[in-house]
């Protein structure tokens, strides 16, 4: 058995209510104290003093293209290096847990770093990779966003063309493609069997379309409002998804969402929560600049220029992606929508671990899961970060403190 | 016997939770010498439970030598049920104050052989020197811990069948579905009370006034469990005003004269802590 911990003067988000209670953890879980103190009947090795603060689980992030300087899709020679930079400066984010996210790139590139982004658990060394999210090739040329047109492809061999397209898919946990290409539905049913979380994005599917995807099995639309067809009346697109009427009983569409202030108007923001509160899922999309000091940086072949916030390519008025980290858009969407405290984290937590099913252990702070979380302060404010119950991350180092047993 | 009558519920509990400071810090306990406690659970006792808490984080009262033993729970309820007694212990007290874990006696309604849990919960009570102070609630039926109307008044800790009116009344705490309720439970005997060196037992609430009218002004009554303590040297019933409603007006009138006594018996000394 090992330490016995317990956090304490702390409050805790736990079965979606902030509740004023004791967080015990043991051999990297969260424990039930009651059975602690009735079965084993001692007391805890170490005691941690949380000064009031809210400890909620980790962040997860579904969709992040890089950081730190790395942009996963271009780092072909130092994938493993690359991987743990980013995993390490996640952890002043508060991200615990985290999809690298590869954007439309040649077969012979996905076959170069797939097989060496591994799933592996957090630590000091970095946030945990829950497997990568695949966005692209198989999407829309008419709504390709940033990805390079040529490389998009079809699904014309069915399932056949994913894996010549990437090899080996166990490192791949979430896979973005557009459901009205032909084959879709066959290739989606395919994903799912091997417990691939499909998402729908970067596509001009109609709501039906969307609709079959879902019945299918798909179940996560990628960076809703995005690189998809905008709300119309008559045809809602894949946006309509949100209040259709025929999604498989007891399914949760979840939906990615950008809420960094500019990708994401924050009426269109208060719109998806509003009408599905339960299926939001706060994403960064962030890329290589994230994380980065303000001025010019030469990321992989491109110059990027990072200014007041915001990624332009250097010397225009371009944005070139998202830079806000987690735990600012978890600010930004309280503060955008109103919402309560509880939804705001939940949107970064349960809600990215239902969306990849791993919410009995993730995402969560109830008794068995993960003892990954962090703790905030009444503003939202990170001031660390815990993986496996130990401090991998303090805002202001020393700050945690012990108390005497 | 004495009846502290307060004017509300909460002053019930403040003055519970002032008696049992007092007792156990006149005790003055240490590693030689523990304080032994018996306890209930429900709705009356959580209000002194609370008081209790705050005292510990005031550092008034320490429970590092006291020992507990429970008066009683349900059988075959999973332990970690919102229900069970241990739950109810665990988050209303036990894991707000400093007791070692290993001073908490409550009987385990899960185990293989219940008749042996309850003559071990005896004989741990025996080799704790016996019970100090007992404290007590009691139901409409005037049943202290699970002793049913028609208890042997000189029962020992048992498994015990519980009354249609106690599952009636429990079925709100289980989704309104009498069939989750446990029908067993295992209870201290009465007579098990009784060897305490003192009892207390809270009663607050009207629908509580015909139970406390039988207690006390009517004989020793197997179908009123709670009467037996008329027989005891030292019990103390503290109880609200709307408890008092079916008692002689004369019956209130005298302990309620006796204020200014009872007020001395939770008098803090002035001494340092």
């Amino acid at each position: 058995m090992g330490v016995l911990k317990q956090f304490c003067n702390c409050r805790i988000l736990r079965d979606s209510r902030i509740q004023t209670e004791d967080l015990w953890v043991r051999d990297g879980r969260i424990i039930n104290p009651e059975r602690i103190f009735y079965d084993e009947k001692i007391k805890p090795d170490v005691k941690i003093d949380c000064g009031g603060a809210l400890i909620s689980p980790g962040y997860i992030d579904v969709q992040i293209n890089g950081g730190f300087g790395i942009d996963f899709s271009f780092n072909v020679n130092n994938v493993e290096e690359g991987i743990d930079r980013v995993a390490k400066g996640l952890l002043t984010h508060g991200v615990t847990s985290f999809c690298p996210t590869l954007v439309t790139s040649p077969s012979e590139i996905y076959h170069k770093i797939l097989p060496r982004i591994k799933k592996r658990n957090g630590g000091s060394h970095g946030a945990c990779v829950l497997g990568v999210h695949t966005e692209g090739p198989f999407i829309s040329p008419n709504k390709k966003g940033a990805h390079p047109e040529h490389y998009i492809k079809k699904f014309d061999q069915g399932f056949k063309s994913v894996i010549d397209m990437y090899g080996d898919l166990d490192n791949i946990c979430m896979f973005t493609l557009a459901p009205e290409i032909p084959n879709a539905i066959s290739v989606i049913e395919e994903l799912c069997k091997r417990n691939i979380k499909v998402s729908l994005g970067h596509s001009i599917a109609n709501l039906n379309e969307g609709e079959e995807a879902v019945k299918h099995g798909a179940s996560f639309i990628t960076h809703l409002f995005n690189a998809m067809l905008p709300f119309h009346h008559r045809d809602p697109g894949l946006v309509g998804l949100l209040t259709s009427d025929k999604i498989p009983f007891g399914r949760i569409v979840h939906f990615g969402i950008i809420s960094d202030g500019i990708h994401t108007h924050p009426a269109a923001l208060r719109i998806a929560h509003r009408t599905h509160p339960e299926g939001l899922v706060l994403v960064t999309d962030a890329i290589s600049a994230l994380g980065l000091e303000e001025g010019i940086h030469q990321l992989g072949q491109f110059k990027i220029e990072k200014r007041k916030g915001c990624a332009y390519i250097a010397g225009t008025d371009t944005l070139c992606g998202s830079i806000t980290e987690m735990s600012k858009c978890v600010r930004y969407f309280k503060d955008a929508t109103g919402c309560t405290v509880v939804e705001a984290l939940e949107a970064a937590t349960l809600h990215p671990a239902r969306s990849l099913g791993i919410d009995s252990y993730k995402g969560i702070l109830n008794f068995g899961a993960d003892a990954d979380f962090i703790l905030l302060d009444e503003k939202l404010e990170l001031l660390s970060t815990w993986i496996s119950g130990e401090c991998v991350y303090e805002k202001i180092p020393g700050s945690t403190k012990q108390l005497e047993v | 016997m004495r009846l502290v009558i307060c004017d509300t519920v909460d002053y019930v509990a403040d003055w519970s939770a002032k008696y049992v400071l007092k007792r156990i810090n006149d005790f003055n306990p240490n590693e030689n010498k523990y304080f032994v406690l018996g306890l209930p659970t429900g709705g009356t006792p959580l209000g002194m439970y609370k008081k209790l808490i705050t005292y510990y984080q005031q550092g008034k009262i320490s429970f590092k030598y006291v020992k507990t033993f429970n008066m009683d729970e349900y059988v075959d309820l999973p332990r970690d049920h919102p229900e069970s007694y241990h739950y109810y212990m665990y988050n209303n007290f036990f894991k707000h104050i400093d007791i070692n874990p290993e001073n908490v006696h409550i009987l385990d309604g899960n185990a293989t052989d219940l008749e042996k849990e309850c003559n071990d919960f005896e004989r741990k009570i025996n080799e704790a020197g016996g019970i100090e102070l007992f404290i007590g609630g009691i139901g409409p039926d005037g049943h202290i811990a699970f002793n049913e109307p028609g208890s042997s008044l000189a029962s020992r800790t048992r498994v015990k069948t519980l009354a249609q009116d106690t599952l009636e009344a429990n079925a709100r705490f289980f989704g309104n579905d009498i069939n989750k309720v446990p029908k067993q439970a295992l209870t201290v005997g009465v007579g098990t009370v009784m060897d305490s060196k003192e009892v207390m037992i809270l009663i607050t609430g009207s629908h509580k006034a015909f139970a406390l009218y039988k207690a006390i002004e009517e004989g020793v009554n197997h179908m009123w469990t709670v009467s037996a303590f008329q027989q005891h040297p030292r019990t103390l019933i503290i109880c609200d005003e709307d408890a008092t409603l079916e008692l002689r007006v004369k019956t209130v009138k005298y302990f309620k004269s006796l204020w200014d006594i009872h007020s001395k018996l939770i008098e803090q000394e002035s001494r340092a802590k």
